[in-house]
């Protein structure tokens, strides 16, 4: 456990401290038991990974630090946003490529999905995230990051962790899409082109992914540039609710998900823009639609 | 970078009378044998191969039938040895890493020295040479792929000037690869070397505490300096040309390796240690330059799919072997 590692590092920490440790590492078992329905060991059990000696995969994926960030995703999940899921049977085994809409400031929407797999989905898979590169230069982050599984967006990764078989999460909007305003949300951005060659290089079906109830989580009214390149950030949002006690929270609202079914996508992956933007275009069509659709049965947006 | 090599055959009036050929079984000419790992690859071809060694130390304990020749390569006399014939296969260990020397003296000899050894082999007509380069020259940075492939960008010059030698050493192994096709070279890129050695890698893991960067804590791989050994001896044999990233047991992050060792780690956070190593450093206090502390922040890891499919590698040494490697006989 690594509750208990971390006492155990402290080597000369009471011994009161240590009791407390292993009390916690109980509760989260029984917490993350309740939610899962089993217990986190069985169902990571089935989950396909390879393991090596030190209990890490060659990516630095470590399973007992996941099960700390397991609960608190999933209490989020079940609890804090409620999430409706819809049409997880969808994602086929083996290689997988996830591309979802990109809302919410932060990625929550992310956390979510992956949540979704571990927990909904049958079997449950492992989803990795493509992270920037800045973010694996910073301390703590990197490592952190890198024990839960996400790796670093670079062609070689991913195309090792689709040879392995694993479930790839892609946001083709980027920053563009997760810092929208509050007068666009929903409407989705430019999607870049890169996933799509992947996609077509290594032969992997693509789920198309709607997340409604992200872009009401935290309310941004605009985006000051001028500042934001003034700090070198992509965006600088202005968002009114941080200002009110208790508002730096996201807001409590239903998150719904839906998977739609797989999209297989042939020809040459070092073909001209033109011709990859016409099969993005295809996916983001798909995408949009079921947003849309989504919003239209909403009947609210916290319940 | 200085290409100021042409290979040009022999002049007519030096011209040998016989072109070596390439038996694997003829003798070896080593650089840099009295090192640990050269040592250790002399004992292991003494008995099958006719070894003659060259390095400006002295060579200890020397096995009768190797003959050595005390001669700096970048000096004249190195003719002498390759004239005195019988030499199928030049392996180059003489790769200077020495980081307290000083950039001039680094460059003098990785550069200008390696670039006469590549002249003699031209001219000699040697058709076998086997280049230890490292893994170092791709460079640990947050971009890396997990497992980089021989076709990598070489970028460990980028942040880490000291390394542009050993980079340029390659690149001049590469460029002749392809200007001297007679002569089969073979470029090999080992990870971390752990063993008797006295590296940068070896002597961390030797530290007590390890120093390690607060908040960091990458996967790494090392090797055996005995699997290393048997490497070169795979690479010696007839047929076998080309680039090989050489990597040992399965990756493992750093703490692990710390643990295994039984060591206590202290985390230092990286703007102090980047401070107080440029500080020792320039006070000559300590043998590792502040950029190493990239290596114990990032990922530098190679895939040797190659090595294992056409050179026939696997490590021998298991993890706990190569770990241990590091106490045993300090010396």
């Amino acid at each position: 456990m690594a509750l208990a590692r971390l006492g155990a590092s402290a080597r000369h920490a009471p011994a009161i401290v240590k009791r407390l440790a292993g009390v916690a590492d109980d509760a989260a078992d029984e917490a993350l038991e309740s939610l899962l329905g089993e217990s986190f060991a069985s169902r990571m059990a089935k989950v396909p990974l390879t393991l090596g000696p030190s209990g890490v995969d060659a990516f630095g994926l470590d399973p007992e630090w996941t099960k700390y960030v397991v609960l608190t995703v999933a209490t989020l999940h079940r609890k804090y946003f409620r999430t409706e899921i819809h049409g997880i049977e969808n994602i086929p085994t083996g290689k997988v490529l996830l591309v979802a809409n990109h809302s919410g400031q932060i990625p929550i929407d992310g956390a979510l999905i992956a949540a979704s797999l571990l927990m909904d989905a049958n079997p449950p898979r492992f989803v990795r995230a493509m992270v920037e590169k800045w973010a694996l230069s910073l301390p703590f982050v990197s490592l952190f990051f890198t024990r839960v599984g996400q790796v670093v967006g670079v062609p070689e990764n991913a195309q090792r962790l689709l040879a392995q078989g694993e479930v790839l999460l892609v946001f083709p909007e980027g920053t563009r899409g997760i810092a929208k305003t509050f007068d666009q949300r929903y409407k989705l951005t430019e999607f870049g082109l890169g996933f799509m060659r992947l996609a077509m290089e290594t032969g992997t079906p693509i789920v198309p992914v709607a997340v409604v109830g992200g872009e009401e989580q935290y309310i941004s009214v605009a985006n000051v540039e001028a500042v934001a390149k003034l700090l070198r950030a992509p965006v600088f949002p202005i968002i009114p609710q941080l200002f009110l006690p208790g508002g730096q929270l996201p807001l409590p609202t239903k998150y719904r998900l839906w998977f739609g079914e797989p999209m297989r996508f042939s020809g040459d992956p070092d073909d001209d823009d033109a011709v990859i933007e016409e099969k993005v275009w295809l996916v983001r069509q798909t995408i949009q639609a079921m947003v849309n659709r989504g919003l239209k049965e909403r009947k609210h947006i916290f319940w | 970078m200085t290409d100021s090599g042409t290979f040009r055959s022999s002049p007519p009036r030096a011209r040998m009378a016989s072109v070596p050929v390439l038996s694997g079984t003829g003798g070896v000419l080593v650089t840099g044998i009295c090192g640990r790992l050269g040592k250790q690859l002399a004992r292991a071809l003494h008995r099958d191969r006719h070894v003659v060694g060259v390095d400006r130390r002295p060579f200890h304990d020397m096995p009768k039938d190797i003959t050595h020749a005390q001669v700096d390569i970048r000096r004249k006399k190195l003719k002498d040895v390759f004239r005195a014939g019988d030499i199928e296969a030049v392996v180059h260990l003489g790769v200077m890493h020495d980081p307290r020397a000083s950039a001039a003296e680094h460059h003098s000899w990785n550069v200008a020295g390696f670039t006469k050894l590549l002249e003699y082999v031209s001219q000699f007509r040697i058709p076998k040479l086997v280049v230890l380069s490292s893994a170092n020259v791709y460079g640990p940075q947050p971009s890396n792929p997990q497992f980089l492939t021989e076709e990598a960008p070489l970028l460990g010059g980028q942040n880490f000037s000291d390394i542009r030698d050993l980079v340029e050493v390659d690149m001049l192994a590469q460029s002749f690869f392809w200007k001297l096709p007679e002569t089969e070279t073979v470029i090999l890129r080992p990870v971390h070397i752990l063993g008797s050695v006295h590296n940068a890698p070896s002597n961390f893991l030797r530290l007590d505490p390890v120093v390690t960067v607060m908040g960091f804590d990458p996967m790494v791989q090392v090797v055996h300096q005995t699997d290393v050994v048997h490497a070169i001896e795979l690479a010696l044999r007839p047929g076998i040309r080309g680039i090989f990233n050489v990597a040992g047991p399965e990756p493992v992050p750093l703490s692990r390796y710390i643990k295994m060792l039984g060591r206590q780690k202290i985390g230092v956070p990286y703007s102090l240690a980047r401070l107080v190593m440029r500080r020792m450093w320039s006070l000559r206090l300590t043998t590792f330059p502040a950029p190493e502390l990239d290596h114990i922040r990032y990922v530098c890891m190679v895939d040797d799919s190659r090595a294992r499919q056409v050179l026939g590698f696997a490590p021998k040494m298991s993890l706990e072997e190569t770990v241990q490697s590091v106490d045993e006989g300090r010396w």
